[in-house]
Formats: structure tokens, C-alpha cells, sequence
């Protein structure tokens, strides 16, 4: 999908047809390929400084593979992404290891996340150590006591192993890694997902005050709707490797056009009884094809209510219905 | 309605090398038939060991049912002879577990599975249990349910696994089924798929259901009573509408505010619950939930509240309940 900025001004990272092919191999001896897993397929968004965007989408979708790609943790089968002026693709190892000061991941799972037999204080340190900030050990100490405190823990924390933190505790533990190099803009991959709720709104309200704070662009790679409408300016959704709708959230939560981005909405429960009983439950039937074998034209089309023939054959291209509002359906 | 299940003051303990956890202390509830009853708390607060005690399902080393008793019509779960409670296990009372992956036997065929159950608990013959597996799958709408009946688990995707749960669930024409966080692993249109289902079947065969989920919002499409569960006590029970719209305890008040809802204006902020909960190892004096209380007073430090019947089936254990009232009558 070709979504252009929402706004002219220069953004801080823009990732153009973004593609990500997997080889599926098989044999031992002799591999040789049998087909490819299209993980992301001609992806194209773009972030502003300071902005929050959400990129959403079932098991599968590539919204994860989107996010490594622009970190360069997976080097992209084809298209552009330039952060701060620079395509990360064209880079050499040197050059990167330099764009990565300014650009940072929090990940999911607050267990594996984190090395354990690192005290935490040589976590928070180790990316200022690496890259050569901060080279006095006295200096650095008194950094990551900074960190922690920032991320609402006590800076006594640095001389515990992980295994002595709670799980909500070891995630601003990550938070406070991805901090450490003062970064303009940090990928959260399912950062709160694994969270309890009373833990997960502390850690969200976190990362809240820290984007006021140090004006930080994240990509908020997430499954969860509410969560997403709560914390992103803007909300990318995906489906089978492709952008299927882009929008600013308030557009996009009250007036959702794609029927799977609607699917979606609708298939979120409320916390409220009262607004369930009065809610039609349209269920969405069937289940995500596989990646490997994408369904011809519209990936979505078998899934889809408002499906026709046409959908069968014709790639649906983008679409700005309104300023900032893309869809990449035909029929709405 | 006849009451199916009374469970009353049940209290079970793990003996671990940091001491005995009170994973359940002191919990009563009753199970109407044909109703829906959900269980909802973070991780650790005794909802799914609370749970497997039904069974007699809980490891023993390290797990014990120290006290309490479990009526399953009339008949004292605890106290029954292995004997008899297998022809409750799996019959009269079935389970669903949160992992599809690992709660069926990867070794063996769907349809072995099926079919073992049923010829124990129904006494069928082989013929006769495929006919009926065949049936079952069909009825929870898995597609050639024929072909399925010789394919492995790892054939299915996981919401596939599930419907096979379910179908092993219903396969014995169960009274009771208690459903631990069963759709927590799947994505959110598959979730929604599997809830309507378990609902239908439940409804269209006067089974009543406990699920067990951290999930606010499944418990308030879905059940008719909510049991709120901390630090391995219910806190609070009543209706969907009690627990959702007059919350009678501070806890209850803090999940339902530290979750962001998508039917509330973007941008409020979140109210998080603050601190951890407590070391199930240590003796509690006074209530659980005090450390992070914002209504706790002294006398909540010293006496430990009881769950007492505040309205017609609404239970609170808490001495501020009044107080917290009369902030939320101020507060709307």
C-alpha cells in the first residue's frame, strides 16, 4: 500500500514498499526452496517525530517481521527505509551500528527479553558500553541509577539479577535498556502484552510520559485494539503481510472502512455488560490462510462479506478517501 | 434452578523451597445450572488452581487441598473414591484448557481422542463413537469432520484445536464445563468465534460454565455471574451488572479503571492499580489488597474482611465498601 504522510512535514522514518520473503527449504543434504512465505509484501507508512503509530493485525500478519525489518534485525528482500535522511538498507555495518544509537526495540516477553545472569545494572549499561558512551564505569552507574528512576524503579534495583523482578518490573527494566541511548524512536513489539492488567496500565502510562518527556516516535506493534486506540495518534492495519487501512485513531476507530479492519472492531469485547447486551456480535467466520499460499487477488477476499468476483483476480491498491485516511479496498 | 456445584471454604496450598504458597484461602462459591459463571484476576490469584481443585486436578507433591469441601450435586468431590470421580471427570464435569497445543495428545489421532472418552464415560462402541465424533465435530463447526477424525493436533491451527476441545467437552453431554482462559492464546476474531460457540452449546444444552480469564471484557459478554478473585480469596461476586456498574470493592474499581475501553473517549488517562500483589508465601494479616488500597484505614490492617452479602446476591470483602460507594456516587 502506498499511504503517503499525513502531513507534509519531513518525517522521521518512511519505509517504502517494504518486502520481506522467507525461503521455505526442505531437505538436508540438498535444500533447495519449495516456495516462500511472503511475511510482508509491499508495506509503505511513514512516522512522524513525536508520533505514536500503531501497527495492528492477527498472528501471522507480518506486523512483527514490519517492525524488525525497519530495525535491520532482518534484512529486507526489497524497498526503502529511511530513517533521518538515510536508507538503513544501503547501510554497512559501521553505518548502522551508528543509526542504531538513535533507534531502539522493547520486546514482549519480559522473561527472555532480558539476559539472566546479567545484573540488571549491566543490561541498562551495556548498549551505553558498546557504543562507546558513557565509558567511565562511575558515570555510567550513576546513568543507569537515572533510568531506573525514570521508569519508576528504585536505582537500588541495579545490583538484582532479573529473576528477582516481577514481570512488570523487568519490562521498565527494558524500557530503560531502550532508553539508555537517549533514542528518537523505539519499535514496542507487543511491549504490554504480556502484562497483568493493573501492571499493564502502569507500564502504559510509562510509556505515555516518557514520549511527552523526551518526545519519542514509537512504533506500536500490538494486538490488542484498546490498547492501540488509547496510546497511538495513528493506526496502521494489517492482514496477511499487506497494509489494509491506514488512519488517524479517532477516524479509524469511529469510522472504520475496511471489512476486516471492521471485523476487527467488532470482535472486541467491551468491559461493560450493559454495552454488550446492546452490541450485534456479526462474527467473522474462518481463519487467516496461510502466508505461504495467499489467496489470489485480495488476500482478504474469502473472508470478506462484501466480497465480489472481481476481488478474486484485481489487487486492490490504496486508496485516500479522506486526508490521511488510506484503504486498499475497492468496495467501500 | 437446582445449585450443581457448591464449592465452600476450599483452601489449597504448594509446598515450595521458599515456603507454602496460599494459592487458595478460603474460597466459597455456588454454580446454578445452565448458568455462566466468570472468574476473573491477574496472574497468580488462585482463579485457575481454585479451578483444577474441582477436579482433584492439582499435582500432588507439590499441591495439596488442605481444607474446605466441593459439592458436586450433593456428592463431596474431596472425599470421593478415585473410582467415582473419574466417572465425574471428563463426564459430568469437562474441561477446557488455555492451550490447545498442549492439552491434546500430539501422538494420537483426533479422532482416538474423541472416541476414548466417550467409550469409557458412555460406554459406546467403537462404530458407535466415531459416528457421534463425527457428529460432534460437525456440531462445532469444524469442516470434514470425517478427514479430521485421522489427522494429529499439529494438523489443526489453533482455533481448530480449541473446537476440538470443546468437542471432547461436550462429547460426554456434561453438566458442568470449566474453561481456563480459553481463548487467551488466540487472536481476537478467532476468540470471538470460539466464545459464541461455547456459548450456543452451553445454551442449546443446559450446561453451566465457569470461565476463568483475566479478560474484563469476555466476562462481560459472556457471563451471567462474576466471581473477582485476589491473592487466592474472592474479593467480590455478584451479578455482571453488580461487579460492572456498583463495584463494591477497591479492587474491582481498579481493573475496571486501569483498562482503556473502546467505548470511551481517546485520551483518558489510564488509573493503574499502584505496587505488586503479595508474596503468597508470607501470613497476610489484615486485607490482601491494603498495600494498594487508596480507601484502606487502619482497622483494615489488623482484621481480615469477610465476604458478607451486601445486596441480593452481592458479596463484598470490604470494611470501606460504604465509603468507596459513596465516591462513585459523587464521582457520576
Amino acid at each position: 500500500m502506498s499511504a503517503a504522510p499525513a502531513s507534509s512535514q519531513h518525517p522521521l522514518l518512511e519505509v517504502k514498499n517494504l518486502r520481506m520473503h522467507f525461503p521455505v527449504t526442505e531437505g538436508v543434504m540438498f535444500r533447495k526452496v519449495v516456495a516462500t512465505v511472503k511475511a510482508v509484501d509491499d508495506v509503505s507508512f511513514s512516522l512522524r517525530a513525536g508520533e505514536t503509530l500503531g501497527l495492528v493485525g492477527e498472528s501471522g500478519c507480518g506486523k512483527t517481521t514490519t517492525g524488525r525489518c525497519i530495525l535491520q534485525l532482518e534484512r529486507p528482500t526489497a524497498g526503502e527505509i529511511i530513517f533521518e535522511g538515510e536508507d538503513l538498507a544501503k547501510l554497512d555495518r559501521k553505518g548502522l551500528v551508528a543509526k542504531r544509537e538513535r533507534m531502539q526495540v522493547i520486546f514482549q516477553d519480559p522473561y527472555s527479553s532480558l539476559n539472566p545472569r546479567m545484573k540488571v545494572g549491566s543490561i541498562i549499561g551495556e548498549p551505553m558500553k558498546v557504543h562507546g558512551i558513557l565509558p567511565d564505569a562511575k558515570q555510567r552507574r550513576e546513568r543507569v541509577a537515572e533510568l531506573l528512576s525514570v521508569c519508576g524503579l528504585n536505582p537500588k534495583f541495579m545490583d538484582r539479577y532479573p529473576h528477582e523482578m516481577s514481570g512488570g518490573q523487568r519490562q521498565r527494566v527494558g524500557i530503560a535498556r531502550a532508553l539508555a541511548l537517549n533514542p528518537q524512536f523505539i519499535v514496542c513489539d507487543e511491549a504490554v502484552s504480556a502484562l497483568d492488567v493493573s501492571i499493564q496500565a502502569q507500564v502504559i502510562n510509562l510509556l505515555e510520559d516518557l514520549r511527552d518527556k523526551f518526545n519519542l516516535s514509537y512504533l506500536f506493534i500490538a494486538h490488542d485494539l484498546s490498547v492501540v486506540r488509547h496510546l497511538c495518534h495513528r493506526v496502521a492495519v494489517m492482514y496477511l503481510g499487506k497494509l489494509v487501512e491506514v488512519a488517524e485513531s479517532d477516524e479509524l476507530f469511529d469510522h472504520p472502512k475496511h471489512p476486516y479492519t471492521k471485523a476487527l472492531l467488532e470482535a472486541v469485547p467491551i468491559p461493560d455488560p450493559t454495552v454488550e447486551k446492546g452490541r450485534v456480535h456479526r462474527i467473522m467466520q474462518g481463519e487467516v490462510p496461510s502466508p505461504m499460499n495467499p489467496p489470489s487477488g485480495c488476500v482478504f477476499h474469502p473472508r470478506c462479506p462484501i466480497a465480489v468476483d472481481s476481488c478474486k483476480h484485481e489487487v486492490p491498491q490504496a486508496r485516500e478517501l479522506r486526508p490521511g485516511h488510506w484503504v486498499a479496498c475497492p468496495r467501500v | 434452578m437446582a445449585t450443581l456445584l457448591e464449592v465452600e471454604n476450599l483452601r489449597t496450598q504448594f509446598e515450595t523451597s521458599a515456603g507454602t504458597v496460599r494459592a487458595v484461602d478460603g474460597v466459597s462459591y455456588n454454580v446454578e445450572e445452565g448458568e455462566t459463571v466468570g472468574i476473573v484476576g491477574e496472574s497468580g490469584c488462585g482463579k485457575s488452581v481454585g479451578a483444577l481443585s474441582v477436579l482433584r486436578l492439582i499435582p500432588n507433591p507439590p499441591g495439596r487441598v488442605v481444607g474446605g469441601s466441593i459439592r458436586f450435586r450433593g456428592e463431596d468431590l474431596l472425599a470421593m473414591s478415585d473410582e467415582k470421580l473419574h466417572a465425574v471427570r471428563g463426564g459430568q464435569i469437562a474441561m477446557v484448557f488455555q492451550e490447545p497445543m498442549t492439552s491434546l495428545n500430539p501422538v494420537l489421532t483426533i479422532g482416538l481422542q474423541l472416541c476414548e472418552t466417550m467409550q469409557f464415560h458412555l460406554k459406546l462402541s467403537h462404530e458407535q463413537a466415531r459416528l457421534r465424533a463425527v457428529e460432534l465435530l460437525g456440531m462445532v463447526g469444524i469442516s470434514e469432520p470425517g478427514r479430521r477424525l485421522d489427522q494429529y493436533p499439529h494438523h489443526l491451527s489453533g482455533g481448530m484445536r480449541q473446537r476440538v476441545m470443546i468437542a471432547l467437552a461436550m462429547s460426554c453431554k456434561p453438566k458442568l464445563i470449566i474453561a481456563d482462559e480459553p481463548t487467551t492464546a488466540l487472536d481476537v476474531t478467532i476468540q470471538a468465534q470460539i466464545l459464541e460457540l461455547m456459548k450456543d452449546l452451553t445454551k442449546r444444552f443446559g450446561v453451566a460454565l465457569i470461565v476463568i480469564t483475566h479478560n474484563l471484557g469476555v466476562v462481560a459478554r459472556y457471563a451471567d455471574r462474576v466471581n473477582v478473585m485476589y491473592a487466592g480469596r474472592i474479593v467480590e461476586s455478584g451479578t455482571a451488572a453488580d461487579i460492572y456498574h456498583r463495584p463494591m470493592h477497591p479492587y474491582t474499581l481498579g481493573l475496571l479503571r486501569s483498562v482503556p475501553r473502546m467505548d470511551r473517549p481517546r485520551g483518558e488517562k489510564l488509573i493503574p492499580i499502584d505496587g505488586q500483589p503479595p508474596d503468597l508465601t508470607r501470613e497476610i494479616t489484615g486485607c490482601a489488597y491494603r498495600p494498594r488500597c487508596s480507601f484502606a484505614t487502619e482497622r483494615c490492617a489488623r482484621e481480615d474482611p469477610a465476604l458478607e452479602e451486601i445486596g441480593p446476591g452481592h458479596r463484598s470483602a470490604c470494611f470501606e465498601r460504604n465509603r468507596l460507594a459513596r465516591v462513585l456516587k459523587v464521582a457520576s
